[in-house]
């Protein structure tokens, strides 16, 4: 730093004396170029390749049969209604309350005593990503000696998100590669030896990448083992109607802890179930003791959020709050989601009778066990690679298929090139 | 599998609920210490469920209103009808209603006439709306543009570019301090404060004139160690309303060369202040120009009255191309885990506005009409004043002053009587939006600033 001031400034004084020269050396001299994001610098390579053969299975957005975005039709009639508003002043910080009231109905229940009594503290955030960040700054603030349990694996920017709010993380076991499914045991054994009044983050349905989710019964399991272990549970649940194709099913490991009487944190994303992924639209909610408390953890959510962008934005909080809050609109709503899980679920079935058609050596069954728009192939990074460079077809280097990505056109085409790279493994 | 968990319940019970004796029985439940047991039938086994009471966020205590948003709060739930909401910077017409801008709606029919879909950005924001932003503030052929020196990232309005800014200097520049106005926007301590950058104050507002202090300021940014970075508000100081002139902010930028300092510049209001996009933005040209690094965070809320959209940029113009580019990279790789990408929609407004030449065109005649209308305000309330107050007290600072605010000079107390009495909402700062005043209700204003400013002290 002594360095890099002196040697700027001889070279300040000397140029500053012939007026508009220009600095020879940088204040940013130290700044190394980042890494690719992981996840997001997978479609940027996709959109570099030229192949006409190339398949995007990288990130995750839905896609329709014909490999097209979809912009939902209850959004569209949405953006109607509210086109032309006068809505364009500061929500406030906590963002829209109509949009955090039916968020939480359709998270806790649309008759939830919570909700009646007050007791949820709850914020508008910036899709998922906002909402875990906004838990972790408020985890850093009033738990600053805690750490935060995540499963291995869990997404990428998991990590970051709680590295940045300054909160250590510790892993629990999750994923069972010899079975490509859970490590029940495993997890149980980690939630039992983690010090008691630990921070566990539990993908609350269609695990994010694995696709691999516990059953009812386990889930019963684990949260009676949390509430002995007195650990807090906090969901990141991005996938609610999109895993099953029924919002209600899709919540039920979040109502079999609500009954057993957690007291939960909540970030909830309208990015993939409706759509709305360039919007950033969520909702960050802590189930409190009572209405005194839940208004004392939301104006300190506020505080928290001001420093980061004062208030969110509204534009997607209106669709959310639009759709949701008109009966019309919210069947449609679940129409749309039901056709959208069941054309991943329809996919996930053809990938794999196809690679049973090819004859591959290996097991499949993962591919239709594992539930969301992800599947955790089991491929390894150089057979990634060859995925990539031999068939132009992306995917994240952990083995991840997004399912989004495949359709009738191009199923074939992806079941024979991992055949290719997995026929000798 | 059920004995087994209840097994474990023994084994493992909780310090606090030690003592097992049952003190009551209500509706099923029972008292067990500080939590209750719930007896609940579920598939025919009848299972024991301790609900947690006691919660982990129990000792979390209620945190002040916002000084600022809570303004706003406070002047809703005022019933009186003369009341007057001159806290929030948002702009408001002569009827004293919020204004959507003409050539936003166009631009939002166009886009939703096109059926623009709702995909993810990238991490850095919307392309065409990064290379608008920039332009608009350095101007299209800006030699740092040509040469690819200029970092764009779309940032979360003001607020979340500044912070983005804040990050990257706690991360790069361990150590540096920021150096804020006396005053400065409220906000602007917060985001510093939680991106853990420590700031001290140079001097600035001058009581005595109501005007700038710029000796004050000269003396604090010289007397900061090597490589501070500097807050300045390239227009339209908030909360003073105070700008310094052409020939100030040469002097500040010899000095801040001089001392090897970073200028950070927020631009809130460009366009706003002057009326003219170019004017207002030659603070930070003048900076640019002499070839220094400067941060620069850009806000839409006012000037295109987007408010809610939350789209603004920060930008990093360096010495090269190749800086420019990896500092691009780590500003992403900040704003990553904090939202992931930013939202498309204001992105798309800005874009289309700026790239459409006939909306740009109204845009710049509707930013005049609302300086305008600024202007004319800050006219009529000082006439109104003058008029009225015999004290001889020189009021022409009213006039001085640019942009959406102004610094009464009056202090708390002040402030507070001009809540209490007379339904006047504003900041304790002695801050009063402008924008929330209408010619109308000048007259009325001029008679409460002097009632407070002479019989309250």
């Amino acid at each position: 730093m002594a360095v890099r001031n002196s040697l700027s400034g001889q070279l300040l004084r000397r140029s500053s004396v012939v007026a508009g020269a220009r600095f020879m050396s940088s204040w940013f001299r130290s700044i190394e170029p980042a890494p690719k994001d992981p996840i997001l610098g997978v479609t940027e390579a996709f959109l570099a390749d030229q192949s006409p053969n190339k398949v995007n299975v990288g990130v995750g957005a839905y896609r329709d049969d014909n490999g097209k975005p979809v912009v939902l039709e209850c959004v569209r009639e949405a953006e109607r209604r509210i086109a032309g508003s006068q809505f364009m002043e500061y929500l406030p910080i906590g963002g829209s309350i109509k949009m955090v009231e039916e968020s939480l109905k359709l998270a806790y229940g649309e008759n939830s005593e919570f909700i009646k009594d007050k007791r949820i503290g709850a914020v508008q955030a910036l899709s998922g990503t906002g909402a875990c960040r906004l838990f972790a700054a408020f985890q850093h603030r009033f738990h600053p000696n805690s750490q935060i349990y995540i499963p291995v694996p869990t997404w990428a920017n998991h990590h970051n998100i709680w590295r940045d709010a300054g909160v250590p993380m510790k892993t629990f076991r999750y994923y069972h590669p010899e079975t490509r499914g859970l490590d029940f045991s495993g997890l149980m054994e980690d939630i039992k030896n983690a010090p008691d009044g630990s921070f566990f983050l539990l993908h609350a349905c269609a695990h994010n990448p694995t696709g691999v989710d516990p059953s009812e019964e386990q889930w019963r399991e684990i949260s009676s083992l949390i509430k002995i272990k007195g650990h807090f549970p906090f969901f990141d649940m991005a996938y609610q109607g999109f895993a099953s194709g029924d919002p209600e099913r899709d919540a039920k490991a979040i109502r079999i802890f609500l009954e057993d009487g957690h007291l939960i944190g909540l970030a909830q994303s309208y990015a993939k179930n409706m759509g709305l992924y360039g919007q950033r639209v969520g909702c960050l909610s802590v189930l409190c003791e009572d209405e005194k408390q839940a208004v004392a953890v939301k104006s300190q959510l506020q505080l928290l959020a001001r420093p980061m962008y004062s208030n969110p934005p509204v534009h997607g909080a209106l669709i959310v709050s639009t759709v949701l809050g008109d009966p019309e609109l919210k069947n449609l709503w679940l129409k749309e989601v039901k056709v959208m899980a069941d054309r991943i679920i329809g996919m996930r079935a053809t990938l794999r009778e196809n690679l049973e058609k090819l004859g591959s050596p290996l097991p499949w069954q993962h591919i239709t066990n594992q539930i969301g728009m992800f599947c955790y192939s089991g491929l390894t990074p150089e057979q990634v690679d060859r995925m990539t460079n031999e068939f132009h077809i992306y995917m994240t280097r952990n083995g991840r298929i997004s399912m989004a990505g495949l359709n009738t056109g191009n199923v074939g085409y992806v079941a024979n090139a991992i055949h290719e790279v997995t026929k000798s493994a | 599998m059920a004995s087994a968990v209840l097994s474990i319940a023994t084994q493992c019970v909780s310090p606090n609920a030690s003592s097992l004796s049952i003190n009551e029985t209500h509706k099923g439940k029972a008292k067990l210490g500080g939590s209750t047991l719930r007896f609940s039938k579920s598939s025919g086994r009848i299972s024991m469920t301790v609900a947690v009471n006691v919660s982990r966020f129990e000792g979390i205590p209620m945190a002040p209103p916002d000084p600022i948003l809570g303004v706003s709060e406070a002047f809703r739930a005022d019933t009186n009808d003369v009341k007057l909401n001159l806290g929030v910077g948002a702009y408001r017409t002569e009827e004293l209603q919020p204004y959507v801008l003409n050539v936003v709606k166009k631009a939002e029919n166009l886009m939703l006439e096109r059926g623009d879909n709702k995909e993810y950005l990238p991490i850095e924001g919307l392309a065409a709306f990064n290379k608008a932003t920039a332009e608009l503030l350095l101007g299209a052929d800006n030699p740092a543009i040509k040469e690819q020196r200029v970092a764009t990232v779309q940032g979360l309005s003001g607020t979340g570019s500044l912070r983005l800014g804040a990050a990257l200097i706690e991360r790069y520049f361990p150590g540096s301090k920021v150096l804020i106005s006396a005053p400065t926007w409220g906000n602007h301590k917060n985001i510093f404060n939680d991106a853990r950058v420590p700031w001290s104050e140079y001097r600035y507002y001058d009581p005595r004139t109501v005007g700038l202090d710029f000796e004050g300021m000269i003396e604090d940014i010289k007397a900061a160690p090597e490589g501070t970075f500097v807050l300045l508000h390239g227009c339209a100081h908030n909360p003073t309303g105070i700008d310094p002139t052409p020939e100030q902010w040469e002097k500040i930028a010899d000095v801040i060369q001089q001392k090897n300092h970073i200028p950070f510049f927020d631009v809130a209001y460009q366009g706003f202040a002057s009326g003219s996009l170019d004017e207002d933005a030659a603070s930070v040209r003048l900076f640019v120009a002499r070839g220094m690094e400067v941060l620069v965070a850009q806000s839409y809320s006012k000037n295109l009255g987007l408010y809610a959209e939350r789209i603004g940029a920060m930008n990093v113009i360096s010495s090269s191309s190749e800086s420019a580019t990896r500092v691009k990279s780590q500003l992403k790789r900040l704003a990553r885990p904090m939202y992931s990408n930013p939202p498309v929609h204001g992105a798309r407004i800005v874009a289309n506005v700026v790239g459409t030449p006939v909306l740009f065109d109204e845009w710049k005649a509707e930013m005049e009409m609302m300086a305008g209308r600024i202007k004319n305000v800050r006219q009529k309330l000082y006439d109104s004043i003058s008029s009225k107050d015999k004290s001889g007290k020189d009021w022409s600072f009213i006039l001085k002053q640019i942009g959406m605010f102004s610094y009464t000079g009056l202090n708390k107390n002040q402030s507070d009587n001009m809540t209490n009495k007379w339904h006047v909402y504003m900041t304790k700062d002695g801050r009063i939006s402008l924008a929330g005043l209408s010619l109308a209700k000048c007259e009325y204003l001029a008679d409460a600033i002097i009632d407070s400013y002479h019989n309250v002290s």
